[in-house]
């Protein structure tokens, strides 16, 4: 029977098993360790796996991340949390130069497996300091894979294939989500006896025919809100589609949903310029163009650095019925 | 480090400081307790989102250095940021209202409590990213010193800081470009959970020891008496002024609360002895109460009614921020650009936003 877990148990899960699977993994930052860890992802870890496998960093972003990507040149394969990923702009030279570029400046002779995870996302009231989401922005660049789970099954089975992955895999998290709950199998039950979810997957988390939510991360649950509403109050079925991992992207699930939909929608809590939905919508244009019965509209959050004021900061991420509204114009 | 030669309170800049000046002293560190206090109801009531950090038990780090400021003096710090606010003169209206996110914050509610500025009062925040303010500091003194003015920058800094290549990058350039800044670190032992001793390698000085490697002086003291902090804080803003150099200074204090409110491990990564140990023996309040008391400045009864004053001003700015409104949704676009805010030729000409 699957069970139901929280996300941050199902990412817990991903780090206890692969902890087990091989020697070489490690998780470093801050606090992950002793205190548990800042959002308790890694929460007993230390104690069952000792101070050799979690290890915590002292506040020196640029060099304990620099030097989980040295290590994994040299074979460890290093999970690195950040405790937010806000702070990936303090190691933005190490993740973009050093990690993205290594292995094709060398030729190829060199690859760095590793994993950098935490969360990316806006919404607690922390203030634009800490409230980045640079999925687009380190999806830009070649040699770097970016992954977003939504759900946490989705957590899970990403977690575990990033770091078997041998190239390094940009794991954005959410805050908001840690305490959500969903359904995870058990590995009993699971042929080969564990839950692993390749990259470049796409999900479809509810069938429809009328329109395409396509959305990663927190705001996949957005689309699957407003989709209700569409079901329940406007008779239009929603299809959502969540990227799961935005680089490598699953196209043909994209365009097989356009196809058979006809209208798309792009949900982020990302900013809008040059965001994930300006590349899918661009994407879908080309490669759709004659199936589309409307334009493709872009749903992101407020285009503002993060404002602190509670209420307002509500009003700068998507809802639900701001994707319901928008949806309506299309049909 | 240096020697006690003379007692603290005899050091020119202490003795002539009159009562009433130590009074205000006195007065502005219960402020700052009495504001925190406050915040911390409000934040236990759900007035208040996302983080608070809380200066209680540092209090005299930020008093004792600010007090020692001219008009070319400045002030930068991280997210624990009230107490500096509060002693720069910030009020505690604004101060109050920016956490509860409202309009009449110091910062229009779009910071919070890590993002406190008032460049009017010569502070420059209020900073998020663990050493981000550190270059922005010698940054400031550069300006001072672009422009001839004698001044200097206060940049404040937690011992958890003092290991981010940013901080030692502006160390390597306030050395080479002699420029007037006092970084000064509060030691309060612990970078969240992390004590000091886990998180840095040192010389057997202290942190402050590592500016031996940049040729920078630096000195290491306790925090508990506003004599010690004004007399050894003076001696690098002189530095500052007449020699134009940078500083490190090291001031040992300790925090009585959580890293931040939400932190859950409070009293799990140090003991309750520990904790009470300082708030007995160290609190720079009570410290500074007593020797004026000893002085003959102040009396118990004077000190009830600072603590009553700066209990109801604090409930007062709570008052006033819950009666704020909050700013309008139309607002969340202003202050992106100064351009555009503006309404220039270039902050009119081509697209600026992208939403919608
Ligand atoms: C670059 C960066 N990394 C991590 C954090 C999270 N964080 C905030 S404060 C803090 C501890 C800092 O300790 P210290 O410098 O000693 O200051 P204190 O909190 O004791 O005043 C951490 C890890 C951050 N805000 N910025
Ligand atoms: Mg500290």
């Amino acid at each position: 029977m699957p069970r139901e877990i929280t996300y941050r148990e199902a990412l817990k899960e991903a780090l206890d098993e692969e902890l087990a699977h091989d020697e070489n993994v490690v998780i470093i930052g801050e606090e992950v360790a002793e205190y548990n860890g800042a959002y308790k992802v890694t929460e007993g870890l230390w104690k069952k796996w000792g101070s050799k496998r979690l290890i915590d960093a002292p506040i020196s972003e640029a060099g304990f991340i620099g030097i989980g990507i040295g290590a994994s040149m040299l074979g460890v394969r290093p999970v690195m949390e950040l405790m937010f990923y806000s702070f990936a702009y303090v190691a933005f030279d190490q993740m973009m130069n050093n990690a993205a570029a290594v292995r094709y400046m060398s030729g190829g002779l060199i690859h760095c497996p590793i994993v950098v995870r935490g969360p990316a996302n806006g919404g607690t009231n922390v203030g634009a300091t800490h409230s980045h989401t640079p999925e687009n922005i380190f999806a830009n660049m070649p040699g770097l894979k970016v992954v977003s789970p939504s759900h946490p099954i989705d957590a899970k089975g990403l977690l575990k294939s990033a770091i078997r992955d041998n190239d390094p895999v940009y794991f954005m998290e959410s805050t908001v989500l840690y305490g959500t709950k969903g359904l995870v199998p058990a590995n009993e039950e699971l042929e080969g006896g564990e839950l692993l979810i390749p990259l470049g997957k796409a999900d479809v988390k509810r069938e429809g025919t009328d329109i395409s939510l396509i959305a990663h991360g927190r705001a996949v649950l957005t689309c699957l809100a407003a989709a209700e509403i569409l079901e329940s109050q406007h008779q239009i079925s929603a299809e959502v589609v969540d990227l799961r991992s935005i680089r490598p992207l699953d196209e043909e699930t994209i365009m097989a949903s356009v196809r058979k939909t006809h209208r798309a929608i792009y949900v982020e809590e990302n900013k809008p310029f040059c965001g994930i939905g300006a590349q899918i919508s661009s994407m879908i244009m080309e490669q759709a163009f004659d199936d589309l019965d409307a334009p493709v509209l872009r749903i992101a959050s407020a285009d503002a650095p993060a404002i602190y004021s509670p209420p307002l900061e509500k009003m700068q991420l998507p809802v639900p019925e701001e994707v319901v509204a928008r949806a309506l114009t299309l049909f | 480090m240096a020697k006690k030669s003379v007692p603290y309170s005899d050091a020119p800049i202490n003795a002539s400081l009159s009562s009433d000046e130590k009074i205000e002293l006195l007065r502005t560190m219960v402020r700052i307790r009495r504001f925190e206090q406050a915040a911390l109801k409000a934040y236990n009531e759900n007035n208040i989102g996302g983080f608070l950090h809380l200066y209680i038990g540092q209090e005299s780090v930020a008093v004792g250095g600010i007090s020692l400021l001219g008009e070319n003096d400045h002030v930068i710090t991280a997210y624990r940021d009230h107490g500096h606010a509060l002693a720069v003169g910030m009020g505690m209206n604004e101060c109050m209202a920016e956490l509860y996110g409202k309009k009449t914050g110091c910062s229009k509610g779009k910071g919070g409590s890590m993002h406190y500025f008032a460049p009017d009062k010569n502070y420059w925040g209020g900073h998020g990213i663990v050493a981000g303010q550190t270059p922005l500091g010698a940054g400031i003194a550069f300006a001072l010193k672009y422009r001839n003015l004698t001044g200097c920058c206060l940049c404040y800094l937690g011992d958890g800081a003092i290991n981010q290549g940013s901080y030692h990058e502006a160390l390597n350039l306030a050395s080479l470009w002699e420029l007037p800044v006092v970084y000064i670190i509060e030691n309060n032992g612990y970078s969240m959970g992390t004590s000091q001793v886990r998180s840095s390698a040192h010389p057997e000085g202290g942190l402050a020891a590592r500016a031996d490697a940049y040729e920078i002086a630096w000195d290491k003291f306790d925090g508990v008496s506003l004599y010690e902090i004004r007399a050894k804080v003076q001696t690098a803003i002189d530095r500052a002024h007449k020699e134009s150099k940078p500083s490190v200074l090291e001031i040992l204090t300790y925090r009585y609360k959580g890293h931040s409110v939400a932190d859950a491990n409070a009293e799990k990564y140090r003991s309750k002895e520990e904790i009470q140990r300082y708030m007995t023996e160290h609190d720079p309040i009570e410290n500074w109460k007593a020797t004026l008391i000893g002085e003959g400045v102040l009396t118990e009864e004077n000190y009830k009614v600072i603590q009553r004053e700066a209990a109801a001003e604090a409930d007062a700015s709570a008052e006033f921020a819950r009666k704020s409104p909050f700013p309008d949704e139309s607002e969340i676009f202003d202050d992106v650009y100064w351009e555009v805010d503006n309404r220039t030729a270039s902050g009119t000409t081509g697209r600026h936003f992208f939403h919608g």
